[in-house]
């Protein structure tokens, strides 16, 4: 079945992605989201219903840090590549409106 | 008008008393310059992967536990995905589908005093997100990265609740689970715990539930009471005029009592969940539970008892003391030292309550010490000062934590028991004041108080009070 | 012949014996890059300066005798998705233009302790995110066998500068055959090591639970003892895996007696160039005569990969590359009306085509209502394909396979059609869902003059038994040298 996506999704998606496409590039994204979802639609083939979703690989589990203070100050490591800072601070546009 | 009953379920956001983040090594210390407690995993820095802080699933275990919560063995880590400029990797690690506790649930008294019990749907751990700090006139906010990554779990309860005050007990219980475990101090002015409303309204004797709405930013319990009834306020009028409440997000304005919705079209409220990739399960074996379970310090119903049992002080006064962790500590603390509850208690309850209330303070921000409370009521035992010496130096001790002992001996404030000195006092006051000493000849009592004040003013309080008054009444 | 020609292994050797010496070696390699990288344009950043002082300093504790690995003062290129403290860190992208990181990546510490030389950052499919090395921001890189045709990708300026005698070895990473398929594009040799042996700690993420850090060189020698090297258990990765014996040298042995090499049937069918089948089936013969047992099979599950692999992969993309946005680091947009357009201009402007494709792609596959459909199906078929490779292992000690359908295509001629460029990744990709290690060595050299890689694949924590059989084969066949070397 072919995958119709239509221009809200894009849309959509450009909202969560972050993300603003031209009129080209939103048709160009259009046909190849669509064409993408066509061929995994191939997956359908499959029998997955006793399956276990396998997120990790390897049975690891329980990797911890104990609770101690290792890190001193930070600052040059995150203000170092800020494209706009005030003094020790990174500078955003403004987030609360009134 | 029809009846409307409130429902409402919590989202309650504790901050863990942990030393470290929950995925790297930066402190939590409080202040600190802005980005000084950052390192490149805390501010999303490329390459950098997260480590789980032990200590983080072992108190929030031991909450789930206090709770009544079924611990999940096999918990996992999920990413929530969203753009904000706090949040330094645009997701959050948090617990989505494999949460670390389920299914519990705490008992609260409600105002006619029954007790009902307020389910807890499930627990789970999570980071917090820097601060942004808004220029009040400029077009920009400011990110401080301090607080990204400290530890938080979040609570989530069941639509349990029909009333703000069934919310204030519900809170207060919660709090002081979790104070007692030592797992936060749950400060709500400082937002080492912070509550989200979801609140809908229905018909009395309804079933399905109405539309709720969530609302954010309540920073007391003031605060969340008034959002709670203008929340109620506002839903019915919608319905009342033939509207429908909208599924939405919130933000209460405490000062202008008032909440506006956080719609925005960039908001699309879809948080893409996934199983976080650099994170490895989390098992909780028996054995690990149990010693988190055998590491539980003794909570408030228990302490109670003991305080009735053990140091015979007033159900009232057990019930303030032991209605504060912080409190309980000192009162604990204090008694180890001086071994009299009674006296310990009523400094507690007295003075300091008073004090407290003087000064906005909350037990948590008590500053003294249980040595020097301890010392002053060795002082005040052995007749060392009077009852009104004693109040001056816990003023001190309470604004300074000074030592009494030294405090007493420097000011010269202990009393004089010495016969000579107060009978010389005793004498002088007699003559300078002849007609209160004919009142008290005529029968008058009240003028033995004011010869007695006379004395203890002349003496700057320091006279033994019992000694004035048989000397006064035998030069008489 | 110059130092540039000698594998990582042999300078290294002259180094310690003092008939060379580190500055010399590096100043070779440097040379080396400055007369071909007009051609190939295999490196973002060339650190001449800094070069040359780590190959003095490292001569002095070669000098002193503290310093005695295999690769102390022998150069190498790094990968520009790898962070390195103060050392432009691009990822190939724009939005990463100007980013240099506070902190290096613990596989190049590992490097550096042994007294490996940095001499720069090479050119890479931007984030990872493609088969050719044309979706850098900063010019495709060309194929040293011919410069009309690509060197593969995302690894492919680490390969083409192996390949182009640029630098003794590099570093790559594989998401989805990211060092195999460039290796066996450029006439090289790479190991994609089982997930969690190199530590992923500042490796900058493209499909975390994909991603693996691995070496590029000229042989298998080469490669095993840099595996050796950048192999460590990192607390700081909780990805990593303790193991017991990271001692992949002792596997150097010309030796396949007895060994069962299977050979699945679907990696043989349709789509696959015949020149290419013929040299692969032609390695197993020679594996064959040398005492291998090899078996035809059926794998099965081969054609899911791929879809499973996008979903997964662009997912968990879309996720990682969220945190570039104009705020921390990296490109910023210069006009913008408020936060949210700040965001959207910024990595509208800083992400290319094929990035922007696929964090559409992963953001679409998790949003809600489609979580289940794509994201969990991809989990499940994940589950399978591991299965198909825990029965293969049942019954093979290593499964041969082409690493490619092809050999390098033209330039120019692949991103007009993303899925057919993906679907050049078949062969690779199953390796990266199962956390499997997987070998390239060059196998042959087509009728048009490209070569031709043969791939090894082993279970988890099996590398002993591909770097052996890879070994075995190498010694039959003389390396060949790209025309630019």
């Amino acid at each position: 079945m072919a995958n119709i996506i239509s221009d809200e999704i894009i849309d959509y998606v450009g909202i969560l992605a972050k993300l603003e496409l031209d009129s080209e590039e939103k048709e160009q994204a259009k046909k190849d989201m669509g064409r993408m979802l066509d061929y995994i639609d191939k997956l359908n083939e499959l029998d997955t219903q006793n399956v276990e979703p396998m997120s990790h690989i390897f049975p690891a589990n329980n990797v911890f840090r104990e609770d101690k203070v290792a890190n001193g100050d930070g600052r040059e490591y995150v203000l170092a590549n800020v494209p706009e800072r005030k003094d020790d601070c990174l500078i955003v546009p403004k987030t609360i409106v009134g | 008008m029809k009846q409307y009953e409130t429902v409402i379920g919590l989202e309650v956001h504790v901050e863990l008393a942990t030393k470290t983040k929950i995925f790297c090594s930066c402190s939590t210390e409080f202040g600190g310059e802005p980005n000084s407690h950052t390192c490149p995993v805390c501010t999303g820095m490329p390459g950098s992967l997260p480590v789980l802080n032990k200590k983080v699933v072992e108190y929030a275990a031991a909450v789930g536990l206090a709770t009544n919560c079924k611990i999940t063995k096999n918990c996992k880590f999920d990413r929530k995905n969203y753009f904000y400029p706090d949040n330094p990797q645009n997701y959050q690690i948090s617990q989505l589908y494999y949460p670390i506790c389920r299914n519990g649930g705490i008992e609260i008294e409600t105002e006619d005093g029954s007790k009902k019990t307020i389910g807890i749907h499930e627990i789970h751990m999570e980071e917090d997100a820097g601060k942004l700090i808004h220029d009040e006139w400029g077009d920009n906010s400011l990110v401080d990265f301090n607080r990204s990554g400290v530890p938080l779990i979040e609570i989530v309860s069941e639509p349990d609740m029909r009333s703000a005050d069934e919310v204030i007990s519900y809170l207060d219980k919660l709090r002081l689970i979790i104070q007692y475990l030592g797992a936060s101090d749950c400060k709500l002015q400082e937002g080492s715990m912070r509550a989200d409303v979801n609140l809908s309204v229905r018909e009395v004797g309804s079933q399905e539930f109405g539309t709720r709405t969530e609302m954010k930013n309540l920073n007391s319990f003031k605060a969340i009471a008034r959002a709670i009834e203008a929340e109620k306020e506002r839903q019915i009028d919608i319905i009342e005029s033939g509207g429908k409440v909208v599924q939405e997000t919130r933000r209460w304005d405490d000062n202008k009592e008032y909440s506006y919705a956080m719609r925005s079209k960039e908001d699309a409220q879809d948080y893409r969940y996934f199983p976080e990739p650099d994170l490895v399960p989390v098992i909780i074996s028996d054995e690990w539970l149990e010693e988190i379970k055998a590491a539980q310090p003794e909570f408030r119903d228990e302490k109670l008892e003991r305080y009735k049992q053990e140091y015979k002080i007033p159900e009232y006064d057990a019930q303030i003391i032991t209605g504060d962790k912080h409190l309980a500590d000192l009162f604990e603390a204090t008694t180890a030292i001086c071994n009299n509850p009674k006296k310990v208690s009523n400094w507690l309850m007295v003075e300091t309550m008073r004090l407290m209330k003087e000064h906005g303070i909350e037990p948590a921000g008590l500053k003294f010490s249980p040595e020097n409370l301890a010392k002053l009521i060795d002082l005040a035992e052995s007749k060392q000062i009077n009852s009104q010496i004693a109040k001056e130096v816990f003023e001190k001790i309470f604004n300074e934590d000074i030592d009494p002992e030294k405090y007493v001996e420097e000011n010269g404030l202990k009393t004089v028991s010495d016969d000579g000195a107060l009978r010389e006092v005793v004498k002088k006051v007699i003559e300078a004041n002849p007609q209160p000493v004919e009142d008290y000849h005529n029968g008058k009592k009240k003028a033995m108080g004011f010869l007695v004040g006379q004395i203890m003013k002349e003496m700057q309080g320091k006279a033994d009070p019992a000694l004035a008054n048989k000397l006064l009444k035998e030069l008489l | 012949m110059s130092l540039t020609n000698l594998t990582a292994i042999e300078l290294g050797k002259k180094i310690q014996n003092k008939e060379v010496s580190a500055l010399e070696a590096v100043q070779a390699a440097l040379d080396s890059i400055d007369s071909k990288e007009e051609k190939i344009n295999s490196f973002v950043t060339v650190d001449k300066e800094g070069a040359i002082n780590s190959a003095k300093k490292v001569q002095k504790l070669i000098d002193t005798g503290e310093l005695k690995s295999p690769v102390a003062g022998v150069p190498v290129a790094i990968k520009d998705n790898m962070c390195t403290k103060d050392m432009l860190t691009t990822c190939s992208s724009r939005i990463l233009g100007n980013f240099i990181p506070m902190y290096t990546a613990e596989a190049i510490i590992n490097l550096e302790k042994a007294g490996a030389v940095i001499l720069g950052k090479t050119n890479m499919d931007e984030f990872a995110m493609g088969s050719t090395t044309e979706t850098s921001y900063y010019g495709p890189t060309k194929n040293p066998w011919n410069i009309n045709h690509v060197p593969g990708g995302s690894s492919g300026g680490s390969c083409a500068a192996v390949a182009a005698e640029e630098c003794s070895f590099a570093l790559g990473s594989d998401t989805g055959g990211s060092i195999r398929q460039p290796c066996s594009f450029c006439g090289v040799t790479g190991i994609k090591p089982t997930y969690g042996t190199v530590s992923r700690y500042g490796l900058i993420a493209y499909g975390s639970s994909l991603d693996q850090i691995g070496p590029i060189a000229k042989d298998v020698t080469d490669c095993a003892t840099v595996l050796e090297i950048i192999a460590s258990y990192d607390h700081k990765d909780s990805t990593s895996v303790k193991r017991d014996k990271l001692d992949f040298t002792s596997a150097l042995v010309d030796d396949v007696k007895g060994m069962k090499i299977g050979l699945p049937r679907d990696y043989f069918g349709e789509g696959l160039d015949s020149e290419v089948k013929e040299a692969v089936f032609n390695a197993a013969k020679e594996l064959e005569k040398k005492g291998a047992v090899i078996e035809e099979f059926d794998l099965s599950l081969v054609d899911y990969a791929i879809p499973a692999y996008y979903i997964i992969a662009c997912a968990e993309a879309s996720s990682n590359l969220a945190r570039f946005d104009g705020v921390k680091y990296g490109y910023r947009t210069s006009e913008y009306n408020g936060l949210h357009n700040m965001y959207k201009k910024s990595r509208s402007e800083g992400f290319g085509t094929e990035v922007k494709r696929r964090i559409m792609l992963g953001s679409f596959v998790l949003s809600s209502g489609y979580y289940d459909a794509y994201y969990i199906k991809a989990l499940k078929t994940k589950a399978l394909i591991k299965g198909a490779f825990d029965r293969a292992f049942a019954k093979y000690d290593v499964i041969l396979g082409p690493a490619a359908p092809t050999t390098a295509p033209e330039l120019g001629k692949s991103l007009s059609d993303p899925l057919k460029m993906y679907l050049g990744d078949i062969y690779t990709i199953s390796a990266n869902l199962s956390g499997l290690p997987g070998i390239t060595v060059p196998c042959g050299i087509d009728s048009k003059g490209l070569p031709i890689g043969l791939q090894l694949l082993g279970d988890c924590f099996k590398e002993k038994n591909i770097i052996r059989a890879a070994y075995a084969f190498e010694q039959t066949r003389e390396y060949k040298h790209s025309p630019l070397s």
